[in-house]
């Protein structure tokens, strides 16, 4: 049992989310469950936000990546408990920085960057947090647009929910 | 199969829909980038919402129904949404006036449908209610910034409410489904969710420097499908695909 477990999340870690791919869906949270059935496996997801249009192409990456070591994977979406940016692992969110997308705070800082302007949101570029918010939303539903004051570089927030 | 489910799915469902298919028209079409970034960001997401919504329609309603056939095959009669969400595009005022009317009563709403005993409906609000958050956040800022901006800002959204305040009764006109929904614990009580509706908008509005009309909005008739001469040219748009090639699929 323990060697198919493995198995499963050596697999499930080589599938990425497709809008940031440095991400696999293991640091993003969002597998919920896998579970070995008699003659497939079943993985449990849930989106991040409803209209995730990467959910569709998730849901047949992971088909396909079980189907290339000849095992028959079966993907059920569930929304409750409705998935949250803390369930990006550690891991993942220095993955995020390193890519250029500043990671998400936690939810009372998250209010005061986006709210009241607040600069602590630190550029992933240059490392000032002497950056600004340009808009709430940004190129995908889960980001917000920055710009850092210093480099002058413009870059993604990936903002809490 | 329960009727007056799949009737109150379909209102709640179709609110977001149509509201969401007025902000798609603006992409591309926004004043600035960041705002037509913002206002097709938002449509996606009331779009994840109506689709999850119709999902769940379409199992309630059995037969061989499937998301699609909710969300496109009906005709203008069984779409349950309010007025104000058909409401066109007419500027960038009337677009921020309508959302947050929309957001105003769209957050007390699904705060109390977390509660539903409706396990599926309680879900789609526990995840609806993260990004309608932003949504309110955003429309609201809106209306003060350009509230309480320039004398013509002013003026365009003052036009804008003076307007578009006789749709906003409707959306606590309870209909005959929405008193059923209530009394079963499945759906939400709008008197409850309305005195919070008033607090919030007498509040931004204030700060904004606009007034609210003294009329009382008169306009309703959409939750009974009786709409306004502009559901005809949205469904045309949003039906041609699957009029043109039924069952097409992407
Ligand atoms: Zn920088």
């Amino acid at each position: 049992m323990i060697k198919i477990d493995n198995q499963i999340q050596e697999i499930l870690e080589s599938v990425s989310d497709p809008e940031i791919p440095v991400l696999s869906i293991l640091d993003m949270g969002i597998v919920k469950d896998a579970q070995q059935k008699a003659d497939h496996v079943l993985i449990t997801i849930t989106p991040t936000y409803s209209g995730c249009p990467a959910m569709d192409v998730i849901e047949e990456d992971i088909v396909n990546a079980f189907k290339s070591h000849n095992i028959e994977a079966k993907v059920d979406t569930v929304l409750s408990p409705p998935w949250t940016t803390e369930w990006i692992s550690e891991n993942g969110k220095q993955k995020l920085e390193k890519y250029g997308i500043a990671p998400p705070m936690n939810e009372t800082m998250d209010k005061k960057a986006l709210l009241d302007g607040e600069r602590i949101i630190k550029c992933p570029q240059c490392g000032s947090t002497n950056t600004e918010m340009v808009s709430q939303f940004g190129s995908t539903p889960c980001k917000a647009l920055f710009k850092c004051q210093d480099c002058l570089e413009p870059f993604d927030y990936l903002k809490c929910i | 199969m329960n009727d007056n489910l799949y009737q109150y799915i379909l209102q709640l469902s179709d609110n977001s829909m149509i509201l969401g298919h007025r902000l798609s028209e603006l992409c591309g079409h926004g004043p600035s980038l960041e705002t037509d970034i913002a206002l097709t960001n938002i449509s996606l997401d009331l779009y994840g919402q109506t689709r999850s919504y119709c999902q769940y329609a379409a199992k309630v309603k059995g037969e061989d129904f499937n998301e699609d056939t909710v969300a496109f095959l009906r005709t203008e009669r069984e779409y349950k949404n309010v007025l104000l969400v058909e409401q066109p595009n007419t500027d960038f005022a009337y677009i921020i006036v309508r959302q947050f009317l929309f957001d105003a009563y769209h957050l007390p709403l699904l705060e109390q449908l977390k509660n539903s005993k409706d396990e599926m409906i309680a879900a789609i609000a526990a995840k609806s209610i993260k990004e309608v958050s932003y949504h309110h956040r955003f429309s609201s800022e809106w209306v003060k910034r350009l509230g309480d901006g320039t004398e013509e800002s002013h003026q365009k959204m003052q036009e804008a409410l003076d307007y578009l305040w006789a749709y906003a009764g409707e959306l606590f006109e309870e209909s005959q489904i929405e008193k059923w929904a209530k009394e079963e614990g499945i759906g939400a009580d709008l008197n409850a969710i309305h005195e919070e509706y008033k607090k919030d908008i007498e509040a931004v509005f204030a700060e904004a420097t606009l007034t609210i009309p003294e009329y009382d909005p008169y306009q309703q008739g959409g939750k009974n499908g009786i709409h306004s001469e502009h559901m005809g040219y949205i469904l045309t748009e949003l039906q041609y695909m699957q009029r043109t090639y039924p069952n097409m699929t992407w």
